[in-house]
Order: structure tokens, then C-alpha cells, then sequence
């Protein structure tokens, strides 16, 4: 080989090994591109998450469940009341049957594998036999009892779980509480106003636990949501709106009226209680939620769900004044409770802290907004200067495009107001700080279901699980009778603003909502429709 | 396979831009902590929906979400270093198929987010999806490629 067939060769060799590692430096730039982008966008959610602080998940309080078994008594024992038997593990075969021909077999292994609160459930009190047989199926041990008073009275009852119609929650939750039985009472806490100072006050000089059944204090988010605004992620929270919209006749209170129902089988005047005495009437019985003599509409109903969701997370009370309005205009079917209604809660004290020049922030309003003749969803909506949070089972936070706190690191590009700043899904368990375009879209809601550990979980479960907690080894409550006080009596605001189409006004020194002079508020809180002239109905 | 300049200039660039985006995508997925594929396999729409659902499940998730990325980088290598790019390109058909079916652009099924293109059957997946069987048949890793090393016909001829 001569030295120009050498050089030949060593030329094609190059040039053979140059179109053999062509990719090389490609796949060096893309590794490098790779790298680079990930580390960027790492570091601006570090950043973000750094500076919001937000704790996600708070550690349990340890409930110890040992012991001897808690003896529950159940005053109440329909739809509602049904359904935190079975959390507390008493389900009926009924259930289980219907569960299996729906073949709903998620419910069917929640319940399998719900924890053992180790109670009992040793007695029913249900004006309805049908409903007492159904709690005395579920659980061998179960008395009936026929009249509340016998059943809170009784030595075999440690605890009573109420779920009755609204005018006999005080009434119950009082004679239980006087009894010195444990009380777990549905929502709204009372139906009227002198009843829910009477039940203030045997809450306070009982020793027994005291809980009012807004589940979703449980709820993962919500308390993620109360460390986003202890460290003021949101500045100062000027307004908050919340909605419920409903298109169904089940969720317009039109339930199934039970072909067994009778005077035979219901004690008519123990349901009637003190409301109005009127004869035998199904619809009354079963769909109780459209009047107002027994039920307490959609601000006693539904706002009470809304109100303590935000009370839980903003701490706010009693509002100054409020103001509703709306209408019977999607089921006029003879109810005299609205099926349209707003309500406006002033509180021109508020705040949640304010980073801007001191004194130039303060006061809020909650503005409660609900259909049941529409079911587009709306968000809640938590508005502060310097961001706002969408709450739902997800949490998100959108820095505001003008925020003072966020300034900085928007005119930096670490914060896109466009996209959320922080987005919290308890059921991957992992806080993200910068979400994309996709993560939103599947973001969803639920009220009934929360999660622990990443895993979905029955909130009244948890709700119950907290009372039992309380009643075994004295750790707090979350819904306790102040709470519950806030809860109903501003319910009674706005109801009462709605009757008598007036803004209403909180006493906060007093304690007391303001009425006109001989004005008995009472008695128009529970009178059918609306009591202002020129607009019954 | 011989071509003439301006098809082996296209083949290669093809080649070359397919496996940079799979490469791309790949590392991404396999550098960013906690990333996962869960939210767009339960969100499938299409026929084969309950398949991608079952892939997305808490027991399998990780296999899956260890799977594409492995897959995306590995099915990228091979495209940019021009060797076993046939096996390669029928790899990267067969994601492209399940990406495609995850979420198809027909007439009814929801996108799986926000879009930033407009399509009616046909989309971009549908496009790689042909370009991938284009290089499985036009094979270009020979001329350009790792493959050149393993390739009879360009061994220098020594003496």
C-alpha cells in the first residue's frame, strides 16, 4: 500500500466514521435541552412553593378506637340518617342488595373495608316503622324506641346521632345533651333562633361532645386551605362566592314517597312536633324540605353547607348584615320555601391580612348564590388582592396579575398569572407548584368523598370518626356548638331577609339579630312563604 | 438501498427530526420527578378506553408511566443513531397507535385538553405514525448512521 492509497484510506475512514456518528451531537443536545428544561422548571416551582410555604397535609390527630364499644342511639333514621349508620359500619341489607343490582361494587368494598369505629348501634327512634325496622336490620342489638325521650333517657345509649327533619334537631339535640348523651346533630343546627341559644347553652354546660355534622371540615383540601390563608397567600380576601346549582328532582327535595307510608305506620303528630297542626299529609312527611315548618330552604339546606366551608377556612363568624332575594321559580309545586336565592354577608370588619400600606384594606362580603333549576357548575371562589383560590375536593391558587406580593416574580417570569401558582389534588397526595393546561381540565370536585394518604375515604366517616374521637380521648371536635351557632343563626339571617325582604342586621355586643319594635322573628322564620306585604309566596 | 442526494438529504432529516422529538419526549419523562401518565390514560376516550384505564390503575401505573419513557427515549436512539431503526420505527407505530386511540380526533370524542390545532380524524400522532412506517421502509442508518459501521458494502478495502 502506498502512501496516497494510505492517505485514501485514512480520508475514508473519516469520512466514514463522520456519517456513522451523524446523531452523536444530536443526542448530546437533546440531553443537555432536556436537562436544562427540567431544572428550570424545577427550580421555578421550588421557588413558587418556597415562597407560598403552603403546608398540604397536616398529620392526623391519633384517635385511639379502644375501649369499650360506644353505645349509639339514632334519632331519625332516613335518607341521611341511613347513611351515617352505614359509616358508623351498620349497613342494611336493603343496601347491600340495592348496591349489588346497581353493581356499584365500589361502594360495596368502601363499606367492606371502612375501619371499625368499634360502636354499637343500640337503639332507633323513627316516627316511620319502616325506617325503625331498617336500623333494627342492621344492627341485632338495636331497640326501638318510640319516643326521643325514651331513647336519650335510656341507660343502654352513650350517644345520639340526629338526622331528623330541621324543626326537631334543638328540640332532640337538647333533651339528649340534658341527659348528658353525647350529640351528634345534622345541619343546619336549628331551625329557629331562640332554640339555638337554649341548645348553645346546654352544649356549654354539658360535659358530653358536641358536634354539628358539616362533614367537609374533614375534607383534605379544605384544611390545605386554611394553611393558604394563614400564610396569606391570598392577601387580603375582599369577596367569596359560593353556588349551588342543582336540575333534578332529587336535588330539588321532590323524594320518593314510600308506599307503605300511612298513619298506621307513622306517628303524625310526634312528626309534626311544633309545627302547625295539619292532618295526615305524604308529601309533608316525606318531602318536609319544601316548607318552611319543618325545613329551612336553601339558606338552612344548602348556604349552611357553603357558609361553614368557608367559615372553616377564614375563621370569619357572624355577619354584620345580610341580604337575600330569589323566588319559587323552578318548582311551583305548592312549596313555600325559594328554589332561587342570593344571599349578601356583610362583614366590613374582615381580613385575612393585606400586603399592601397598612389601614388600606379591610372588611368582606360572601355572596351565596343557588339554583335548582340549573346545573352548570360554578366555582367557589375565595378573592384576594394578591390571589384567588377555586376550593373544591382540588385547590387551586392563580396569582393576580396586579398582586403586590407576587410582583416580583411575575415581571421575573416565575409566576404566569395565567396559570395556577399552586395546585393541590389529595388524591395523588403530591402538591404541584406549577400546573399545565391539562392538570386543570381534569381537576374535579366532591363533597362527599375527601382522601387521606391518597386514598378516597367517606368524610361523615371521618366526621363521626372525630365526635367518637372526642368522646373516647377529649381531643377537639371541628364543628362544635360555636360553629354551629354561626352556622345557623346566619342561616336564620338570611332566611329572615328573604321573608321580609329587609337587610338584616347582626348585634354583635348583643348577640342578637336586630328586629324592629313588636316584630317576633321567630314566627316569621316558620311562616309559610314570605311574610312582606304584596309578596306571600 | 441506494438513493439519490436530495431523497437520502429528506429520509435523514425525517429520521433525524422524528427521533429528536421521541428522544425529547423520553428524557423529559424519565428526568421529571413524580411525572406520570395516570391522568391521560383514565381520561382515554375512544373504543379502547377501558384497556388505557386499566394501564392507568394504582398497581400498574408504574409500569406504564416506566414503560413509555423507556420506550419514547429508547425508540429515539435509534432513530438518531441510525441502527435497528426499523425495530425502532414499528415501536414508536405501536405508541403512536395507543396515543392515537387514547384520544381520538373523531367527530364526538372530547379532546384530552387544550388543543392547539384543529382536527377531524386525522391528526399529528396519525402524521408521525406514517412517517415512522416511511423510515421502517426507507432505512437510511446504512449511509448515515451507526448502521454505516455494520454495513458490508462501505467496509474500506484494504490492499
Amino acid at each position: 500500500m502506498d502512501k496516497h492509497q494510505a492517505e485514501q484510506g485514512a480520508s475514508k475512514g473519516r469520512r466514514k466514521a463522520l456519517k456513522g456518528l451523524i446523531g452523536l451531537p444530536f443526542i448530546g443536545g437533546i440531553a443537555a435541552g432536556a436537562y436544562a428544561e427540567v431544572r428550570k422548571k424545577q427550580q421555578e416551582k421550588d421557588q413558587i412553593l418556597r415562597e407560598l410555604n403552603i403546608e398540604a397535609e397536616r398529620p392526623e390527630i391519633a384517635s385511639d378506637m379502644s375501649g369499650d364499644p360506644i353505645r349509639i342511639g339514632i334519632v331519625g333514621n332516613g335518607g341521611r340518617g341511613q347513611h351515617l349508620v352505614r359509616v358508623l359500619g351498620f349497613a342494611t341489607s336493603a343496601w347491600v342488595q340495592a348496591m349489588q343490582e346497581q353493581g356499584n361494587t365500589g361502594a360495596l368494598e368502601a363499606y367492606q373495608h371502612q375501619e371499625n369505629l368499634n360502636v354499637k348501634l343500640t337503639g332507633v327512634c323513627d316516627v316511620f316503622e319502616v325506617n325503625a325496622e331498617l336500623a333494627q336490620s342492621a344492627s341485632p342489638d338495636c331497640k326501638r324506641y318510640r319516643h326521643y325521650e325514651e331513647l336519650v333517657n335510656s341507660p343502654d345509649i352513650d350517644a345520639v346521632v340526629i338526622a331528623t327533619p330541621d324543626h326537631w334537631h334543638a328540640p332532640v339535640a337538647i333533651a339528649a345533651l340534658q341527659a348528658g348523651k353525647h350529640v351528634y346533630v345534622e345541619k343546619p343546627m336549628t331551625h329557629k333562633i331562640a332554640e339555638t341559644y337554649a341548645l348553645r347553652e346546654a352544649a356549654r354546660s354539658s360535659k358530653a361532645v358536641f358536634q354539628v355534622g358539616h362533614q367537609h371540615r374533614q375534607t383534605q383540601s379544605f384544611i390545605t386551605a386554611q394553611d393558604i390563608i394563614r400564610k396569606r397567600v391570598l392577601g387580603h380576601v375582599s369577596l367569596v362566592q359560593a353556588n349551588t346549582n342543582r336540575n333534578s328532582d332529587n336535588g330539588a327535595w321532590q323524594y320518593r314517597i314510600h308506599e307503605k307510608a300511612s298513619l298506621q305506620t307513622i306517628d303524625w303528630a310526634l312528626f309534626l312536633g311544633n309545627a302547625p297542626r295539619i292532618p295526615f299529609n305524604r308529601e309533608h312527611f316525606f318531602r318536609w324540605r319544601k316548607w318552611w315548618a319543618y325545613g329551612s330552604g336553601l339558606s338552612g339546606d344548602l348556604m349552611t353547607h357553603d357558609f361553614d366551608r368557608v367559615n372553616c377556612i377564614l375563621d370569619m363568624g357572624m355577619p354584620r348584615f345580610v341580604t337575600a332575594s330569589g323566588g319559587i321559580y323552578t318548582h311551583r309545586d305548592g312549596r313555600d320555601v325559594p328554589d332561587v336565592f342570593q344571599a349578601v354577608m356583610e362583614y366590613p370588619e374582615f381580613t385575612t391580612g393585606s400586603s399592601r400600606e397598612a389601614g388600606l384594606e379591610k372588611g368582606m362580603t360572601f355572596v351565596y348564590s343557588a339554583t335548582l333549576g340549573n346545573q352548570h357548575w360554578r366555582e367557589t371562589l375565595l378573592m384576594g388582592h394578591d390571589g384567588t383560590l377555586e376550593l373544591g375536593n382540588q385547590l387551586r391558587v392563580h396569582a393576580d396579575p396586579n398582586s403586590t406580593r407576587y410582583q416580583h416574580l411575575i415581571e421575573n417570569g416565575v409566576i404566569d398569572p395565567s396559570v395556577p401558582i399552586y395546585a393541590y389534588d389529595p388524591a395523588s397526595g403530591n402538591a404541584d407548584g406549577v400546573t399545565s393546561a391539562t392538570s386543570k381540565y381534569f381537576a374535579q370536585k366532591g363533597l362527599l368523598w375527601t382522601y387521606r394518604g391518597g386514598k378516597r375515604v367517606d368524610s361523615a366517616m371521618l366526621h363521626l370518626r372525630e365526635w367518637l374521637g372526642a368522646i373516647r380521648n377529649g381531643t377537639p371536635v371541628s364543628c362544635g356548638i360555636e360553629e354551629g351557632f354561626e352556622e345557623a343563626m346566619s342561616a336564620h339571617m338570611a332566611g329572615l331577609s328573604w321573608k321580609l325582604g329587609r337587610r338584616m342586621e347582626w348585634d354583635a355586643g348583643a348577640e342578637q339579630i336586630i328586629a324592629l319594635p313588636g316584630e317576633d322573628l321567630d314566627a316569621m322564620l316558620v311562616a309559610p312563604g314570605r311574610v312582606i306585604a304584596g309578596m306571600m309566596g | 438501498m441506494s438513493y439519490s442526494k436530495p431523497q437520502l438529504f429528506f429520509l435523514t432529516a425525517l429520521r433525524l427530526l422524528a427521533g429528536w422529538h421521541f428522544l425529547f419526549e423520553g428524557f423529559i419523562k424519565l428526568l421529571t420527578p413524580g411525572w406520570t401518565a395516570q391522568g391521560y390514560l383514565l381520561s382515554a376516550q375512544g373504543p379502547l378506553a377501558p384497556l388505557f384505564q386499566w394501564l392507568g390503575n394504582d398497581a400498574l401505573i408504574g409500569v406504564s408511566d416506566t414503560l413509555t419513557a423507556v420506550a419514547l427515549s429508547a425508540v429515539g436512539l435509534t432513530l438518531i443513531l441510525g441502527i435497528w431503526e426499523k425495530a425502532g420505527a414499528y415501536i414508536g407505530i405501536a405508541m403512536l397507535t395507543f396515543f392515537y386511540l387514547a384520544h381520538p380526533s373523531w367527530p364526538g370524542k372530547p379532546a384530552s385538553g387544550p388543543s392547539e390545532g384543529n382536527y377531524f380524524i386525522v391528526n399529528k400522532n396519525l402524521v408521525e405514525l406514517a412517517a415512522l412506517g416511511v423510515l421502517a421502509w426507507f432505512p437510511t442508518g446504512h449511509l448515515l448512521g451507526l448502521g454505516v459501521f455494520f454495513n458490508p458494502q462501505n467496509q474500506v478495502q484494504h490492499g
